[in-house]
Order: structure tokens, then sequence, then C-alpha cells
């Protein structure tokens, strides 16, 4: 199947959807994504890269700029293909979560939305530069206006935030990119920004100095994208504003492009510089994981809440992706995938219930599990999950993350030394247990507790009704919204329970990815007096040696290790 | 070679340019008369003529003249973006021209008076401006260069008078022409120490001059100073920075649709204009250092300004305005890059702009209120909901102008920021990021109030403009700027074909052969019989 279907096909639900009836459009963009949700499938299905962390399909297509080499170049590799698979999983459960809770301008909304998952497409598919850029960028028109024309009463500014923050990182990522390609012309003649050809120069070609500025570019915007912990400060109020589609899909997926963008561009293409930012990155990601915990705690919006747990959890994938070893990579790419399911989840979760009482406000509510039972099952099984605990998705990814940091030393005989080390992990680790905390008091609050449902001491006729709910809606969640809710439920049991599946596909991709850096993190190191006794010339095999395969026991204890 | 015969090559090699003075001529007639049906028919006259002009350019009917130092292909992409643009000008301007009377003579309010029309001058003068900026990368010399121009401003100076029945538009006209005055000042004694310098007025002598002067160790300080003064001179055409103060006010006394003109016409010819002198002046090889440095300045200061400038304005014409000294202010980051990737990044960059800004303009100029134009922010509130298209043409212009992909404006933005970074100008590109950011502030004010905004009482009363031609000429710009990135490579292919380097002396009669005419004083040389 030609990746190139997976990105016409939304845009022919943007125009299907904007040249029909509104009544129609929900469906007409549901059955769309479902179409591409199929799509995908089939791609996956037909994907015969599983295991080898190559790019499939791997044809050059022909040139659209010939001038200065921007190609049509699509494909992925396994890495591409799971994140694939997360957009075209939530995209249509996310619809259906939007079908009661947009009331006005349908058309546009879901014109908007199939826009927007095109261009997600599109930056997932490419293989070059200029290409995943334009999606990239691209999804900041259709976010801007979800947020701008269905969000709260702080809309606009929020929008317009987020739209600045956003657009300002990613010039400078765009800038550096050219810079790339600007010295690659230079030494080869020739003009390509396809990735895989940039990443070859950028890593073997650029001095240490220049690598420097170009990752600090290029990361630039993935750091606002993902966000990193000082450019943070458009999220909360971004997901406080959107409407409950754009906040699951934000968080879901959007914020996936930074950490996708580091973990395929950055890194590879800049080694020297990665490894030189690499502590100052660690830090940012234990600033982010502590001090954003620490915000949490004195939420009283319960969407704020769960804005900024992201940003924490965020922190978490910032840190393995800078431990430079398999395990903290494959971590964070397995948190990236849990991530986007329990927080968008959690996110549908508090849609529903603003939807119902038109309050986010946890004082305002209070022992709702006892109000919605069916409610209250999800919402602890995604906060669990959120949280980190065993035998959901949380844990694996949060779990390997560490571990990956922890590892990260100077001396570390299995062939991927680090720059960070245990103190890093110990301290990160104090984070996940204010992350249990706050979310433990959150749930405390809003599922557990004595019985207080919003507006029912104003208006006690509405509460009369008994088992006829608020705005409309069944008092508990309905057929419609059980099924958007378990699909998420079943996957985030899955991939707790049966993490291998994962790791095991996106184990060679970490690999290719990390293949410079044990080099270059040894030069780092000794230049800093901290000489690796296994040298640097046994580091740069790609496979563990035989013998003392530390990567592959670790990353295969926790796998043995969980229930 | 006779000198008759090289007249006579000489004008037929200028038949696209006749074809539209004719056209100006006779609209001019047509314009006053006193049947309804022949003053209506004026805009279609002006668009034949263009069409005709194009055609004739398409079929290379007398060649091309060229001035020697920039090759016959600028000419033609410069005269075929004037023109093709000029079209849609003129569509912009159909219909808001005369309006108020032709609508009091049609209620039998008052009889005809052929004194109060003016769309017969309006057409003509626009025409001859056009014809004005397709004789500029023709220039063989100076004089040749400074007719051209004027030929392109001073119509633009009455269209402006003439535009609206308004005060202001009289007093923007009257700024604009004092000022302009004044910058041709500037630029003619520029053009004066420039001929001191050399001793000639030919743009090929003056090359010649120039280089030996460089490689004997420097442009001497006459030839500097009179370079470094055209430049100022020619700011103030594309409204660069020190110049640029009097675009405001004029773009806002102007009619909507003579802003639009404004923003491009008299912006390209002095853009084309400092392309012809910086190739004297040995761009490339041996520009002198202070005017690198002067471009390099004039550009960072321009496009700074004109950013910052935007972020302040509520009325839309202002803030286009400033929008519009921005972008000179990219464009002039072509030449610092250098001709061999600044030129094809400026050719590109000035079609992305002239669409995406029509598009913008078309949108703003197909809904009025009361038959007077809409001018403050405020009034495009809630468009969306009422004119959906004009809406979608105010934001895709928007879009494209501030570079979000996968519009236009952002591959010709790509485009030169690849140009600049390869000729090793990387802190100039980072500046125009940042500028790119700043943008972002005013055009998304402008592309989100009419989506966003509920109409409030500012936006009473706001309607279609009666006259379709705009409206047709925003779509055609709007799916233009959509649709173009799709032939980006053949856009590319005709700017670099565009933008060859110049052949020297002895390769100059290979292009004679091939029907190209090349300036009388080139071919002389090269026969000095």
């Amino acid at each position: 199947m030609n990746p190139l279907t997976l990105i016409v096909l939304p845009l022919l639900g943007a125009i299907a959807t904007a040249i029909g009836p509104s009544s129609w459009a929900r469906w007409t963009a549901f059955l769309f994504s479902l179409a591409v949700l199929a799509g995908s499938i089939v791609c996956a299905v037909q994907f015969p890269e599983w295991h080898t962390g190559r790019y499939w399909p791997d044809a050059n297509e022909g040139s659209t700029l010939k001038a200065f080499g921007i190609s049509m170049q699509l494909g992925g590799d396994s890495v591409n293909m799971l994140l694939l698979l997360l957009t075209t999983f939530m995209v249509p459960l996310t619809l259906a979560g939007s079908f009661s809770g947009i009331t006005e301008r349908h058309r546009e909304y879901y014109t908007w939305f199939m826009l927007l998952e095109a261009s997600l497409m599109l930056a997932f598919l490419s293989r070059d530069l200029i290409l995943f850029y334009v999606g990239y960028e691209f999804t900041l028109v259709p976010m801007f206006f979800l947020i701008s024309i269905w969000g709260g009463t702080q809309r606009r500014p929020a929008a317009i935030k987020f739209f600045l923050f956003t657009f300002l990182g990613s010039i400078f990522t765009l800038a550096a990119g050219i810079y790339v390609a600007a010295r690659s012309a230079e030494a080869s003649g020739v003009w390509d920004f396809g990735l895989a050809s940039l990443t070859r120069f950028g890593c073997e070609q650029l001095t240490d100095r220049e690598q420097f500025w170009v990752f600090a570019g290029l990361v630039a915007g993935f750091a606002v994208k993902t966000p990193v912990f000082p450019v943070h400060s458009w999220l909360p109020l971004a997901h406080d504003q959107a409407p409950t589609g754009g906040s699951v899909i934000l968080a879901a997926v959007l914020l996936k492009l930074g950490t996708y963008g580091v973990y395929r561009i950055a890194l590879p293409m800049a080694p020297a510089g990665a490894v030189e930012l690499a502590s100052f990155f660690g830090v940012l990601g234990i600033l982010a994981i502590v001090v954003t915990a620490m915000i949490c705690w004195v939420q009283t919006d319960v969407k704020k809440l769960i804005a900024y747990s992201s940003i924490s959890h965020m922190g978490f994938v910032i840190m393995g992706l800078f431990a430079f070893n398999p395990i903290g990579m494959q971590g964070s790419i397995m948190y990236m995938i849990s991530h986007g399911l329990s927080t968008g989840a959690l996110f549908l979760c508090i849609g529903m219930i603003y939807e119902r009482f038109h309050t986010k406000e946890m004082d305002a509510m209070s022992g709702l599990a006892r109000h919605m039972p069916v409610w209250g099952t999800f919402m602890i099984i995604f906060t669990l999950a959120s949280l980190g605990l065993p035998g959901l998705n949380g844990f694996p990814g949060e779990f390997l993350c560490l571990m990956g940091t922890f590892v990260a030393e100077h001396d570390q005989p299995a062939g991927y030394p680090g720059v960070m080390g245990p103190w890093f992990a110990v301290v990160a680790a104090g984070g996940l247990i204010l992350g249990a905390m706050y979310l433990l008091i959150m749930l405390g609050k809003i599922v557990w507790g004595p019985l207080k449902v919003p507006g029912a001491s104003a208006d006690p006729h509405e509460h009369a009704h008994g088992d006829q709910g608020h705005g409309g809606l069944s008092r508990d969640l309905n057929v419609r919204e059980i099924a958007i809710l378990l699909p998420i439920a079943i996957a985030c049991f899955f991939t707790g329970l049966y993490p291998r599946l994962l790791l095991d596909v996106t184990e060679p991709s970490a690999r290719e990815a990390l293949v410079s850096f044990p080099e270059h993190v040894n030069a780092y190191n000794a230049a800093r007096g901290k000489v690796n006794p296994s040298g640097a010339k046994q580091s740069v095999t790609l496979m563990p040696s035989p013998t003392g395969s530390l990567p592959r026991l670790m990353i295969e204890q926790p796998l043995q290790v969980t229930p | 070679m006779s000198t008759t015969a090289n007249i006579v090559e000489r004008f037929c090699s200028l038949t696209p340019e006749l074809v539209v003075f004719c056209g100006s001529v006779v609209v001019g007639v047509t314009g006053l008369s006193k049947s309804r049906s022949i003053r209506n028919a004026t805009s279609f006259i002006c668009t034949l003529s263009l069409v005709l002009a194009l055609i004739a350019m398409a079929q290379n009917w007398g060649g091309r003249v060229s001035s020697g130092i920039l090759l016959p292909t600028v000419s033609l992409y410069v005269g075929a973006l004037a023109l093709l643009m000029g079209i849609g000008f003129v569509a912009l301007a159909t219909g808001s021209m005369d309006r108020l009377y032709e609508d009091a003579l049609s209620r039998g309010v008052t009889t005809f008076d052929a004194n109060k029309v003016f769309r017969g001058e309006f057409f003509a003068f626009m025409l001859l401006s056009i014809c004005g900026v397709m004789l500029v990368p023709g220039s063989p010399d100076l004089i040749w260069l400074f007719l051209a121009l004027e030929l392109t401003s001073l119509p633009t100076y009455i269209m402006v008078a003439i535009s609206r029945g308004t005060r202001r538009a009289q007093e923007a006209a009257v700024k604009y022409f004092f000022l302009g005055a004044m910058s041709t000042a500037m630029l003619v004694y520029g053009f004066a120490m420039l001929y001191g310098s050399t001793g000639s007025l030919q743009f090929v002598h003056i090359k010649d001059a120039l280089t030996a002067q460089a490689a004997m160790g420097g442009i001497d300080a006459v030839g500097t100073i009179g370079l470094i003064m055209i430049m100022i001179g020619l700011c103030f055409k594309m409204t660069a920075a020190p110049m640029h103060f009097y675009a405001p006010d004029v773009y806002e006394g102007a009619a909507a649709p003579v802003t639009a003109f404004l923003s491009f016409i008299p912006k390209i010819a002095g853009l084309t204009a400092l392309l012809l002198v910086l190739h004297a002046a040995g761009w490339g090889t041996s520009l002198p250092q202070s005017l690198q440095a002067t471009l390099w300045m004039v550009s960072v200061l321009t496009m700074t300004l004109g950013n910052v400038g935007a972020i302040l304005q509520r009325n839309t014409k202002r803030m286009m305005s400033y929008s519009s000294i921005s972008h000179s202010g990219y464009m002039l980051m072509a030449f610092i890059a250098g001709p061999e990737l600044g030129l094809p990044a400026l050719l590109v960059y000035l079609l992305a702009y002239g669409l995406s800004n029509g598009a913008l303009f078309g949108g703003l100029i197909s809904v009025e209120r009361q038959g007077q134009e809409i001018e403050k922010l405020e009034d495009l509130a809630g468009l969306a909901r009422r004119h959906p298209s004009a809406a979608a043409w105010i934001a895709l212009g928007s879009a494209s102008l501030m570079g979000m992909p996968p519009f236009l404006g952002f591959w010709a933005k790509l485009i030169l920021f690849i140009a600049v970074i390869k000729a090793g100008h990387t802190p100039l590109v980072v500046i125009a990021a940042v500028n790119s950011v700043i943008s972002v502030w005013y055009y998304l004010r402008l592309a989100g109030v009419p989506i966003l905004s509920p109409a409030g009482p500012a936006a009473e009363g706001v309607v279609k403009a009666p006259s379709a031609w705009p409206r047709l000429a925003a779509m055609v710009f709007g799916i233009s700027v959509l649709l173009l990135p799709f032939f980006l490579n053949r856009i590319m292919n005709a700017a670099t074909a565009a933008a060859r380097p110049v052949p020297n002396a002895t390769t100059l009669e290979v292009q004679k052969a091939t029907a190209v005419v090349i300036a009388p004083t080139v071919v002389d040389r090269t026969h000095p019989n």
C-alpha cells in the first residue's frame, strides 16, 4: 500500500466534509478517519521491516523541486509505523468524542480535524526534511482554529500563544536544517534534503562546533513542541482552552511530533551537539518532572492538572532520549505511545464530565464514582496508567527511561556510555512519587469521597430527575462513550502486560539512531577526564558483544518481571 | 550596421511595450465617452491590450531588448510578471472607479460631464506605469533607466489622487509626489556622480570602468557615493528602509485597488533597477564592501521596521503597507546573496509576493460598506459567516505572506533563505526568521478577525461589492497561491533560466544569432567597423 494514500485519504475527507451538508459532516469525517485507520493497518501488516530498523518503502520518488533536491520521499521505519498507528487510532475516537461536545459550525470543525490528520500523516511519513517541516508546521493552522473557534473563554490568547511559540521555535529548526543542507551541498555539489543523506552528512562531516549550533537550532523547535520545561508555558493554556477533541489530539499526537523530531532528526544529525547539551537537557528533564509535578499539586482545574502532568511525563521522554543508550531510547518511544493513549483518554474522560456539568473545577465535584460508576472505572484505569502502575502501559516506558538514565555513565562497559548516571535517575524517580501523589489526590477528590454533583445544590430539580443526566446526556456514560474509551483501555492493558511487542520492534531502530553516539560520548567524557575503560573502538559496534551484552540483558529483565 | 536600421530594430524589439502604450491611448479616449457601454468597455480594452502584449512577448515578436548587463530573459520574466499581475490589478480596480458618479448617472440624478469621470485617465495611467516597468530591465544606459523609472512612478502619483474623491487621497498624492520628487533628485544626483566617476552613461562601459577601478584598488569615492545615492533613491521606489516612511500614509489615502498596485508595480521597478545598477557595480564579483554593508543594513532595517510597525496598526491598508515594507526587506536579502543564488530566489519571491498580496487585497476589495471600501480591522469581524470567500482569500493571502507551508509564500521564502544561507549569511537568515515570527502576530490577526470574531456593531452593513471582477481576481490569485507550489519546479526553472550569468563579449555573437537583439552599443563594441 502506497503511503501517499494515507495522506491523500484524510485530505479527500476534508474536502468531502467541507462541501457536504453540515448535518453529514461528523459522519463523513468519522468514516474517512476509519478508512485511514484501515489503510494504516493494511500498511502495518504489509510493513516488512518491523525487526530490521530499515525504512520501507525505500524508493526515491521524483523530485518536486530539483534545484534544491526537495523530494516527495515517503516511508518509515518501525517507530514511524507505531506513531502512525497511534495517530490513526486516536483520530476516529476523538472525532466520535466530539459528536456531543461540538454544537456549532460542525462542518468547519470536522474539516479542520481531517486537515490536521493529513498533515500529521505527512509529518510522520516524510523522509525529506522540508516535507516533514510542511506537515509539522501545517498542524498549527487546524489546531489554531480548533482552539480559537471552539475553545473556552480565553481561547483567543491561548491560540495565539500556541501559534507564536511553536512558530518561533520551528523556524529555527528550519534554519538549522537548511544550514546542514547548504553545507552538504557545498561538499557534494548536489542539493538534497533527504533525511537519510542529511543525517549522514551532519554526523560525519560537520565540526563539533557546527553540530552544537545545528543541534541547538533543531531542538529549539522540537523543545517548544514537546514541550521541554522552560518553554512549556503555552501548553497548559492551550489545553485548558481547547475543546475536548483538540486537547486529546494535542496531547496524544501533536506533542509526539516534538519528541519524534528529536529522535529522528536532531539526535542523529548532530550527535556531537547532542552530547554537549545532554546534561543540560537532563537537568531540564528533571526540572520538568519535579517542578511541574509540584505545579500539578496546586491545580484546582482537572484539565489543567492533566495538561501539566503531560509536561511532567514528557520530561521522562527527554531523559530517556538523552541517555544515549537503547534502553532509554526504547523507553522513550514506549512512553510516547503510552502517554498518547492514557493522557488522550484522560482528556476524553474530563471532556465527558465537562459536557455533563460544564465545569472542570475539582472543588465543585466529588465522589462521582457513585454517580457514574462506569466513568469512574475508566477514569481510575487511565489515571493509574498515567502514574505508571505496573501492568498498565505507563510503567514499562517510565521504568526504561529511568533505567536508561541510570546506566548512562561514562564507564558503561556495554558499549553505550552516557553523560548522566544514577544521580539523574534518582532525582527523576523522586518525581514519580510526586506524580503518584497529585494524580491520586485528584482521584480522591473527584472520583471518591462524599457525593457532590456539580450544580446539584444550585438546581435541585435537575438532580431530582434521577437517571436523566445533564446536558442532554445520560447520567453515566452512554454506549458511544463506552465504545470510545474501551478500545483505549484495552490498548493500555495490552501494552502494559505485553510490552515486548513494542520493545522488540523499536530496538533495531533505536540502535540505528545511536550508531555514532558512543564515539562522541567517549570523546566528550575524555575531554573532562572521564576515560571509558572499555575504549571507544568496541563501542562503535552495532550488535552487543556476546559476552558482556548488558543492554540486551537489561531490556529483557523488565519483560520477565512484568506480570 | 547603420544607425537607422538599429533604431528600427530597437523599436521592433519594444512591440509589447508599444502595444501597452497604444492601449493606454485608446483607453484614455474611451473612458471619456458619453456612452455608458463604451465607458464600461474601458477595462476590457485595458485587459485586451495587456493580453496582446503578453502574446507579443510569448511569440517573441521583434525579440527583446537587452541592456548588455542583464540577459533579455530577465526582462522577459519581469515583463511577463508585470503584465500578468497588471491584468489582476485592472480586475481589482474595475467597478470601484467612478462608482458613485456612475450610480448617480444611472439614477438620472446628474447628467454626464466629461470633467467628472476619471476612469479613462486612471486606466491609461495604470497601463503607462506597467509599460514603464517593462522598460526598466532592458535599459542600456542611465538615461533610459531614468525615463523608465519615471514612467513607472509619475502615473502612480495621479492614480493616487484620482482614485477616490476624498481629501485624504489628495493629501496622500501630494505627499507621494513631493517625496517622490526628492527621491528622484537623489537618484539623478547619483547618476551624475556615477557618470563623473566612469565617464559613460552606458551600463556596459560603466561596468568595465568600475571593474577596472575595483581592480586598481577600489571604486573611487565619487563612484561609491553615487552608487549609494542611487540605491537610496531606489529605496523610495521599493519602500525600503530610510525611504519607506511615506508608504503608510500614501497606501492609506489611496483607494484599495491603487494600494494593491502601489505595493507591487513600483516595487518591482525599483528592484529591477537595483539589479541593473548592482550588476554594473560588479555584483557577485567585485561589489564594494561599502555597498554590501549598506545593502545589509537596509535589508535588516527594512524588514524589522516593517514588521514592528505593522503590529501596531488597526487599519488594514496601513498594516498592508508595513507588510509590503517588510517584504522589501526580505527581497533585499536576495541582493546580498549574490546574482547566482539570489537572482532566481528574488524572481520567485516576486511572483509569490505579488500573488499572495493580490489575493489578500482581492479579499479586502470584494466587500464594501455603502459604496465605500472598508478599512478598519473591526469591520472585518464575522466576515467568514457572511462572505466566506472573501474571508478565505484574506486568510490564504496572510498565511502565504507569513510563510506558512504549504502555500506559495513558504516556498519562496524557503528558496530565499536557502540562497542566503548558501551565500554564507546565516546571521541574516536568523534575523529574517525572527522577523517572520513577528509578522505572524499581525497576519494572524488579519486572517483571524474575519473567521474568529463575532460580527460586532462595527461590522454592520458590510456587503459584497457589486462588481464581480475583484472577486474573480481574488479567486484567481488565491487559487494560484494554493496550486502553484505543485509547479514549483517549473517556476524555479524559469527563474533560474532568467537569471543565468551574463555571457561575456565573445558569446554575445551567439546571443544575436538566436534572434535576440542586444543593445546597439554592445553590438558595436563587438563589431568595431
